[in-house]
């Protein structure tokens, strides 16, 4: 039985969703979207503007892949959705009808109703046609300001200097990305931000943006009443699911569009997955709305499975994520809460060049490993995965450090500084597995 | 900063000024080849020939080797058509007009740059040293912290082929088909080497290779520099360039010239068949075998070299340990090519062409060694024999020349280098080279390594693909969790270094489950497996 699955949306939820739905079956599968023809991966944007790449190194798949894999595109915008009938109504006039429909429709910068948030020069980085505007905008500005410093502010920050204009970086909180990083971590990622010359303002909130009377933001004003001159005003104060179009239906759209761990939604036949959802009961400790590239993936992969008869809940493992601030490269494993919970104790060390960290978290009494934060070292993902799983202590974890680097060749290994230093202040004594060379050169390396 | 600024922009000028008079002093001759000079530099039989004809020559001066040469190789070509018209087989002239040109501009030559060679030599290769060494050390300040600083280079026109990149181009193209096949253009650049040449073999005559050698060896050296700076948080990038570089400085251009001075021969020891492709020559083996000792430990070092030691330390280690630790073309790659490195192309049809072709040139390699191999057999085991040379029909100089013009001339320089702003830095390498083909079927068959892709982190930014040199869609492989185990990764570890998720680790290990996640769901899926049927 073949059916006609349709997608809104050419991201990386709907595009996953689309690729696992050709390998599991002869379905028809239609993919709409009104950003850009083809899929493309917006984490990269910033390397575009940087001039690292060109827009098209951007695209994960060459412009072949989609009719070789009989997955058809169609460039359109889908202005409502009649559910009952099961048909899409889009904006250059056509009307779509569809068997299954999987929202894939991410995201929307936030905009907080400040005042001059619609000037010209005023944007946020999400979409293509953002990536567009900001080169436009980019084109006479030498000063800038971005408002919210998350993990795109930081981004767009380094896209700012890269071009030699100058920014300040507007943070309400008392550190950078406070509600994700333990206070060592934000010092450490502040430092290294106004290494790179950019103007951070912690505790500093935007107030209004300031017209030059043509309708191009002149200046903005913080809530102290400081007045800063620019020509870019960059909004990154997060994002929220884009669900605009779709408020008003049978959906029931709260946050998000919510579903159930099937990625169902109360509509029949109708899926949401990536950004956009919102689930009605989130996995353990995760967020109802998980705004992340790699959950967006196993979205998609979970709603094939549902759509072919394999019916999977979303299971996603323990928690992992990773980011780039200017040049320090961050990963992480399991949860670093920016405050510990009840019963977690943590140990941190920082090189002395303040530039390398590493922080993990532990169970004070079952000693059960429960998460790190890494910043200048690389760490195995699989390895991680593995322990948290199977509930690893945290012994064992320190036990294992060299074995989870994952630098590459002949960089300075910290783990012996690392766990000296984790013995005196934690007063266990944890010593490396001793490998003898010849065993690493026949037996596996990695688990 | 502006201060930096201006610094690098003077580094620059003076690296243009350098490399202005380094491309002018072809026009700088004075050229006057007398009777004299042409009785000392030709054979009698040449002399003979030509002696008549050149008259008119002889007494003019000419202010390019250019001139003179079209002169002579026209009088030259003339005199031999006519020869061999005339089936007079004894007279005619087997040395290749070009070379017998350049050598006599060479001892011909009483130009400003040939009376001042020092000076020449300084105004050149010195002043284009030392304005890139000024560009590229304020880099360490102008680029900011250590970290992949790749910014703007799709802005630029010297790497995104736009007109500088094009120039670029322009300027290596002839130089290498000057230097490959009009050489006597060049004698009076080739003459301002004689100061480095003098410090090996006291007044010894330049060759073009001595040209050739020192640039190459310069470039590398001033390149690496940059290398080294640009990549100075990567140990692996820095390692790899010292070595990299020391292999070329000491066993492509120091031994080369020093050992000769000890009368042993000249070769280059890490210069493995099949891309040395002359190794079996039987002028190769004759000089080998002649030299005593040393030359047999060379022959058989050479043999083992590509029978032996290569296959062995591609199972260990990979291609890469010869690719971009020890090669001179992957060496000249990883530091001239460096800025050209995104240009590579990453489709599909491009790594069907590669395999196409770079399987060829391996088939093409063997098959000229088969006859070659025959050739230089007969010379040693059947002296007597007639017509050592034919196998099959065929005659081994003329596959051997026709090898030695594509593939050794016009494909390993004029595409592979002068090609750069166009198609990459690793073209050679990558459609090109035989002994990177023999080397990558190890490397795909039967090798431990591999790189690792970190399970889930891949964010598909393609940041990898682009930055391959050698044209790998890293990425394809990244983002379904797989590890990457290709032919063609020469493992110069860039793509690890620009990955901004540290997904990418180049390692050796166990041949199990080299491939990595075999099944479409990747990692941090913990919902459900599947395999990949
Ligand atoms: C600059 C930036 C950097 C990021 N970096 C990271 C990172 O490093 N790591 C990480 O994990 N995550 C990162 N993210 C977040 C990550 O990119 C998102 O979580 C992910 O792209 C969401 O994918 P999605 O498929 O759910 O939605 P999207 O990628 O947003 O795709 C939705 C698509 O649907 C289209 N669409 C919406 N409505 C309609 C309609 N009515 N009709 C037609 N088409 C419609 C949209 O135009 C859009 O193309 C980053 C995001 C940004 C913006
Ligand atoms: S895959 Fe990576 S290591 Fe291999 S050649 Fe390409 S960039 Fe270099
Ligand atoms: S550079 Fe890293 S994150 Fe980007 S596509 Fe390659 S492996 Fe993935």
């Amino acid at each position: 039985m073949s059916q006609k699955v349709v997608i809104i949306g050419n991201g990386i939820a709907g595009v996953t969703a689309a690729r696992h739905i050709r390998k599991n079956s002869d379905d028809e599968i239609l993919i709409i979207s009104a950003e850009t023809e083809f899929f493309f991966s917006r984490t990269a944007l910033m390397y575009v503007y940087m001039g690292h790449m060109r827009f098209e190194d951007i695209k994960p798949y060459e412009d072949w892949f989609w009719k070789k894999n009989r997955i058809d595109l169609m460039f359109d915008y889908v202005q409502s959705i009649d559910f009952e009938q099961k048909q899409l109504d889009l904006k250059k006039g056509q009307s779509v009808s569809y068997d299954k429909l999987i929202l894939a429709v991410g995201s929307k910068p936030n905009k907080f109703g400040w005042p001059g948030q619609d000037l010209k020069g005023v944007q946020g980085l999400y979409t293509y046609q953002d990536l567009e505007e900001v080169e436009e905008n980019s084109k006479n500005a030498r000063n800038a300001v971005i408002v919210g410093g998350g993990l795109i502010g930081v981004e767009l920050a380094e896209m700012f200097i890269s071009r030699g204009i100058a920014v300040t970086f507007l943070v309400r909180e008392g550190r950078f990305w406070g509600n994700v990083l333990p206070k060592e971590e934000g010092e450490l990622i502040t430092r290294h931000i106004r290494e790179h010359h950019v103007d951070l303002r912690l505790n500093t909130e935007l107030d209004e943006i300031i017209d030059d009377g043509n309708g191009q933001v002149k200046e903005i004003r913080t809530k102290d009443g400081e007045v800063i001159p620019c020509q870019i005003v960059g909004l990154t104060a997060g994002v929220s699911p884009n669900v605009e179009f779709l408020r008003g239906s049978n959906l029931k759209v709260d946050r998000g569009i919510v579903v159930n761990a099937y990625m169902e939604t109360n509509m029949p036949d109708v899926y949401a997955i990536g950004d956009c959802a919102q689930f009605d009961n989130p996995v353990d400790g995760r967020r109802p709305v998980e705004q992340v590239w790699y959950t967006g993936r196993i979205m998609g992969e979970t709603v094939a499975q549902n759509i072919a008869g394999n019916r999977k809940a979303y299971e996603p493992g323990p928690w992992f994520n990773s980011a780039k601030f200017f040049d320090i490269e961050y990963q992480t494993y399991g949860w670093v809460l920016a405050q510990l919970q009840e019963n977690e104790t943590d140990f941190y060390w920082e090189h002395e060049n303040g530039k390398i960290a590493l922080h993990v978290v532990w169970d004070q009494t079952t000693k059960e490993f429960k998460g790190v934060n890494v910043f200048g070292i690389r760490l195995r993902h699989e390895l991680f995965d593995n322990w948290l799983k199977n509930r690893a202590s945290i012994e064992e974890v320190m036990a294992n450090l060299k074995t989870a680097n994952f630098d590459p060749e002949f960089y300075t290994h910290y783990e012996e500084a690392i766990l000296n230093q984790f013995n005196e202040k934690s007063r266990l004594n944890i010593s490396f597995k001793k490998r003898s060379w010849w065993r690493n050169l026949l037996t596996k390396q990695v688990g | 900063m502006k201060q930096l600024k201006t610094i690098r922009y003077t580094g620059m000028g003076i690296f243009l000024l350098g490399l202005l008079i380094f491309t002018i002093t072809p026009f700088l001759g004075e050229i006057q080849v007398t009777d004299e000079i042409f009785k000392a530099n030709l054979s009698e039989n040449e002399y003979a020939n030509l002696k008549e004809p050149l008259a008119e020559i002889s007494k003019q001066t000419y202010n390019t080797g250019a001139g003179f040469g079209s002169d002579f190789k026209r009088v030259f070509n003339e005199v031999d058509e006519r020869l061999k018209a005339n089936e007079e087989w004894g007279k005619v002239m087997w040395t290749p007009s070009s070379d017998t040109a350049l050598k006599l501009v060479m001892s011909a030559n009483k130009g400003v740059v040939a009376s001042n060679q020092l000076l020449f030599f300084l105004l050149t290769f010195g002043l284009c040293i030392l304005g890139s060494l000024v560009y590229i050390l304020t880099d360490l300040k102008i680029k900011g912290p250590p970290g992949i600083k790749n910014d703007g280079i799709y802005h630029d026109s010297a790497t995104n082929r736009g007109w500088v990149g094009m120039l670029s181009f322009g300027w290596l193209f002839f130089f290498y088909i000057i230097l490959y096949f009009y050489p006597y253009i060049i004698a009076d650049t080739i003459t301002l080497t004689q100061p480095i040449k003098s410090w090996f073999v006291e007044d010894e005559v330049p060759s073009k290779w001595f040209l050739y050698g020192l640039m190459y060896t310069v470039t590398m050296l001033v390149m690496g520099v940059r290398m080294i700076i640009k990549y100075r948080h990567n140990k692996y990038q820095i390692v790899r360039t010292i070595t990299v570089v020391l292999f070329q400085l000491i066993f492509a251009f120091l031994l080369v010239e020093i050992l000769p001075t000890f009368g042993l021969p000249g070769k280059d020891l890490k210069n493995a068949w099949p891309l040395d492709y002359q190794f079996l020559f039987d002028w190769n083996v004759q000089d080998l075998l002649a030299n005593g000792q040393f030359g047999k430990f060379v022959f058989v070092w050479g043999i083992s070299l590509s029978v032996i030691v290569v296959p062995v330390m591609v199972y260990f280690y990979g291609k890469r340990w010869y690719c971009s630790w020890v090669c001179g073309c992957g060496g000249l790659a990883e530091t001239l090519g460096d800025p050209y490195r995104q240009l590579s192309s990453k489709k599909m049809w491009s790594w069907k062409l590669e395999r196409w072709m770079i399987h060829s040139v391996l088939v093409f390699a063997v098959l000229m060694t088969v006859f070659v191999g025959y050739h230089t057999w007969n010379v040693f085991q059947n002296p007597e024999m007639e017509n050592k040379e034919i196998l099959f029909g065929f005659s081994a100089y003329d596959i051997r020349n026709y090898y030695s013009f594509l593939i050794g001339s016009i494909f390993a320089g004029v595409i592979g280098t002068g090609f750069y702003p166009i198609l990459g830095n690793r073209a050679w390498c990558r459609f090109g080279c035989p002994l990177a083909a023999y080397m990558g079927i190890v490397q795909r068959f039967k090798s431990r390594f591999r790189i690792t892709t970190n399970g889930g982190q891949c964010i598909s930014c393609g940041n990898c693909s682009t930055y391959c040199e050698q044209g790998i869609d890293v990425r394809a492989y990244a983002q379904k969790g797989q590890n990457i185990v290709r032919a063609s990764c020469v493992g110069c570890g860039v793509c690890s270094a620009v990955c901004p998720r540290g997904v990418l680790k180049l390692e050796n290990g166990p041949e199990d489950g080299r491939f990595g996640n075999e099944g479409p769901i990747v990692l941090g899926n913990q919902g459900f497996e599947l395999k990949d049927n």
